[in-house]
């Protein structure tokens, strides 16, 4: 009989695989090398001569420093050198890991970074997965219901989409370490230290996937596959976790990759107001005293982390996705 | 098949202990106690194991309705009340959820139409057709699952059950993944199988498999309900019909009595709807769509008469890049020639390269070799600025129309925008009104948006609006494939009037063969891109020539209907 093989659309190449990994990797390179430019070339058009600046932040005075001390410190860090010549020195430095020195500590700015960098890690990695498993939890118990309760749900999502963490994570501390006393004001490096301030990071970015995943979640609600899955007698928890919640989380994982970016820049704030360790400590003292191989190094990082963050959702993503392992 | 007396069916069924007893179902939705029994007004039945029920009717006459309440899956906000509902001693009206849940899959599988979004996407097939059995714990194993899994697909004839099994819905054909759903509701043996609307989007020769592998789950001893629109399916392996339409129960009968003796003159006329050999050259909807009214002259194509072909196709063939990168041949070498006045019809399955054919006659695409000739121009080689003054003798009637309609223009504007400036020398109002008259539709529609059409009304704008330049040619694609039958059978009626008073010619393109058999003169027949076979519609239908051809043709179930009698056709 005539019945074809239907739309198979080529068959899975090793080489093909291979082609789409190398063009991702070919893209984050660039995106790493253009915010290094960028930085640099901002950093070298702002007044203030840096010569001056760098021996303000080292003696922790403001004086006119005389020309002699000037050209010391721009022979010595090249800053009387052209343009192009040292664009091109601190490229070559970051190609090679080394971000420049900082103003302040005359220590490698890469390896100020990678001191702090754990604590920043585990922050936003913790409120990415509490986020989403307030999201799941929130959508699989609301989406696609419009009784009074779940319309509630749905209005706290926007609730939580739109407030500032900053402020949740003050009200959070008021209430749970002041009122409450269940955690200590200053958490320090603990794994208690890290639940109220990967909350007040989760709850609003989880108010955003929730947002997302939720209308979705009651679109497939009404596929014709849910209602088969139903027809072979499946309860509707089972047809909610095993059937809807997969095509659900799709466009919001999407979204997870800008999130972690976001909430590597978000983590900064945070960090201020628990007084943790990490990178927001190290940029709000690197802008405080003009460490500008500070602040271009962290931003630099932040731009790594975004666009690796962004890696690992492509890869991830035909896991959920099986149909994307074909094209 | 034994024709018996409806009126004895009762006490017949009686005795034969019925798997499934309804009596008076009533359903209705919304809060609101005056809305119970709405949508579905008192329907009974009994059903004995081994035997065949087919619920009938259009969309809208609560069929589907009907076939969910039976496993408790009508939805939340409805009401459904019977007198009696009883499943193999059980008394379902007393079902709570979790009770329909055991008996869902178990005792009772439900096959819903269009596999492709049936099946779960990300899963594959094998995980969609053993959870069933998971659901239901009747396995231990996940390795028992697979050899199971496995089994169920060689039973419904599924090729490679083995490598199918693995594979995402997506990378099975459509008969294949409709095998799969069939197998997923056999899983776990129900007694009772319901197919609601099982091969509607099939191609014909995939449906007669299909309707074959449930007609061999009937004779296993399975009972079946059958849920279509489509009558000529169910005359093939019902036993009992029930015609459905606004909830209610227009006729009830054994399959032979309803098709040899309808009693009721909705039975009778989806019927004499269904386009077949028989009729051609008839109407079809004798009564509901009354003989063109207008003044037809305004609108009588251009142009005097042609004596050689109005539109030719030379060995044309056209490529298109997949998704993939690779390219595909989708029209090989195609020949057609289309003389004034004539029907040319291409029948042919999905993938065949029909809709393709269209598009290049009409020149939206050029062909990658050969030539298109319209009224002895070579069109497919002019350029758009060339082919302007040409446009008007050539138009097109889509499948959809509200895909080519701006929804925002009212159908005044539709068809006032597809008007040649003033040729038929009265003003352009009149001549809106005139050709809407043509089409059947009033001056209350001048106001009206797509979206405030029926599908049948939005086909007739899509006609005026294809008369509109007065063409001598209109290429007609799929134009009656998303309608209800007797919606199909008006604007067949409507199409044939327009032919004989505008002496137009007609591209028809279809997969439905006994639309290309009522209204063709010649028939081209089409696979993978080629033309198989060429002839008049009576010689490819009574004496096809090629294997591919006759098998299409004994797929078609229409002229296996039984005659009816005592009706009139013409």
């Amino acid at each position: 009989m005539s019945e074809s093989t239907g739309l198979v659309a080529g068959e899975p190449t090793r080489a093909g695989r291979v082609r789409v990994v190398l063009h991702r990797l070919l893209g984050a390179i660039f995106v790493i090398w253009a915010t290094a430019s960028i930085t640099f070339g901002v950093q070298s058009l702002l007044p203030g001569d840096r010569a001056e600046l760098m021996i303000n932040a080292a003696a922790g005075t403001f004086t006119q420093p005389t020309a002699a001390e000037l050209a010391a410190v721009n022979a010595k860090y090249g800053f009387d050198r052209p343009f192009w010549e040292q664009y091109l020195h601190y490229i070559g430095g970051v190609l090679q890991g080394d971000l420049g020195e900082s103003y302040q500590s005359h220590r490698p700015v890469a390896e100020l970074i990678a001191g702090q960098i754990a604590p920043t890690l585990a922050l936003t990695l913790s409120a990415l997965a509490l986020a989403w498993a307030i999201a799941i939890a929130v959508t699989v118990f609301s989406g696609g219901r419009d009784g009074p309760v779940a319309r509630a749900f749905g209005g706290f999502q926007v609730i939580k989409a739109v407030a500032p963490p900053y402020w949740i994570g003050t009200i959070l501390l008021v209430v749970f370490s002041i009122h409450l006393r269940w955690v200590p004001v200053e958490g320090g490096g603990g794994l208690q230290g890290l639940i109220l301030p990967s909350l007040a990071l989760a709850i609003p970015l989880s108010g955003f996937i929730g947002q997302i995943i939720r209308a979705e979640f009651g679109r497939v609600l009404e596929q014709p596959f849910v209602t088969s899955a139903r027809m072979r007698g499946m309860g509707n928890l089972a047809v909610r976790l095993r059937h809807v919640l997969r095509h659900a989380v799709l466009p919001g994982i999407t979204l997870s990759g800008w999130a972690l970016g976001s909430l590597f820049s978000g983590a900064a704030v945070i960090e201020t107001v628990f007084a943790r360790p990490g990178i927001g400590g190290l940029l709000v003292t690197g802008t405080a005293t003009r460490d500008i191989p500070l602040v271009t190094g962290i931003i630099i990082a932040s731009a790594a982390a975004y666009v690796i963050a962004n890696l690992i959702v492509d890869l991830l993503y035909p896991i959920i996705d099986p149909r994307l392992k074909q094209s | 098949m034994t024709a018996r007396d409806p009126l004895l069916h009762r006490a017949a069924t009686a005795t034969a202990t019925p798997l499934l007893t309804v009596e008076r179902l009533r359903v209705g939705f919304g809060r609101d106690p005056a809305a119970a029994g709405a949508v579905v007004k008192g329907i009974s039945f009994a059903l004995e194991p081994g035997r065949c029920l087919a619920i009938v009717g259009e969309s809208g006459s609560g069929k589907s309705v009907t076939a969910r309440s039976l496993v408790g899956l009508t939805g939340r906000n409805a009401t459904v009340q019977a007198e009696r509902l009883a499943f193999s001693g059980r008394d379902l009206t007393r079902y709570g959820e979790r009770d329909w849940q055991r008996l869902r899959g178990r005792d009772i599988g439900f096959v819903l139409q269009d596999a492709l979004v049936s099946l779960d996407q990300l899963r594959p097939v094998g995980d969609e057709v053993g959870e069933g059995l998971r659901i239901h714990r009747v396995i231990r194993s996940r390795e028992e699952q697979e050899t199971r899994v496995v089994e169920l697909l060689r039973l419904v004839g599924v090729p490679e059950p083995e490598v199918k099994a693995r594979q995402l819905p997506h990378e099975l054909s459509g008969g294949q993944r409709q095998r799969a759903l069939i197998a997923s509701a056999l899983a776990l043996d129900p007694a009772l199988l319901i197919a609601d609307e099982p091969t509607t989007a099939l191609d014909v020769t995939v449906q007669a498999q299909i309707l074959d592998l449930l007609e061999a789950t009937k004779n296993r001893g399975k009972a079946l309900i059958l849920i279509s629109h489509d009558l000529s399916v169910v005359s093939r392996m019902a036993d009992e019909v029930i015609v459905m339409r606004h909830g209610e129960v227009v006729e009830q009968a054994p399959v032979a009595t309803l098709f040899s003796a309808p009693r009721h003159e909705y039975t009778r006329r989806l019927l004499d709807a269904i386009p077949a050999a028989h009729t051609r050259g008839t109407r079809l909807a004798p009564a509901s769509a009354p003989r063109l009214t207008a003044d037809a002259a305004h609108w009588r194509r251009r142009g005097g008469d042609t004596p050689g072909p109005v539109l030719e196709g030379r060995d044309l063939v056209k490529r298109f890049r997949g998704p993939d990168g690779q390219w595909r041949t989708v029209v090989r070498g195609v020949n057609f020639s289309l003389a004034q006045g004539e029907t040319l019809g291409i029948v042919g399955e999905s993938g065949s390269g029909k809709s393709t054919t269209a598009r290049l006659a009409l020149a939206l695409d050029r062909p990658d070799e050969g030539t298109v000739r319209l009224l002895g121009r070579d069109w497919s080689a002019l350029d758009e600025a060339g082919r302007r003054p040409l446009r008007r003798e050539i138009s097109v009637v889509y499948q959809d129309p509200l895909s080519s309609f701006d929804p925002r223009w009212t159908v005044e504007r539709i068809v006032g925008d597809a008007l040649a400036g003033g040729a038929a020398g009265f003003g352009r109002d009149a001549q809106i009104d005139e050709l809407l008259e043509l089409v059947g539709l009033g001056k209350a529609h001048r106001r009206r948006r797509p979206l405030e059409l029926s599908g049948g009304q939005r086909q007739r704008v899509a006609i005026a609006r294809a008369m509109a330049p007065r063409p001598r040619i209109i290429v007609c694609d799929e134009p009656v494939s998303a309608l209800d039958v007797s919606i199909q059978a008006q604007i067949l009626d409507l199409l044939g009037d327009l032919k004989a008073a505008l002496g137009v010619s007609y591209l028809f393109i279809s997969h439905d063969l006994g639309v290309i058999r009522h209204l063709s003169d010649r028939v081209l027949v089409m696979r993978n891109g080629e033309v198989v076979e060429e002839g008049t519609a009576d010689a490819i239908f009574d004496a096809p020539q090629q294997d591919y051809t006759r098998e299409l043709v004994s797929a078609v179930l229409h002229d296996r209907l039984p005659r009816i009698k005592g009706t009139s056709h013409g």
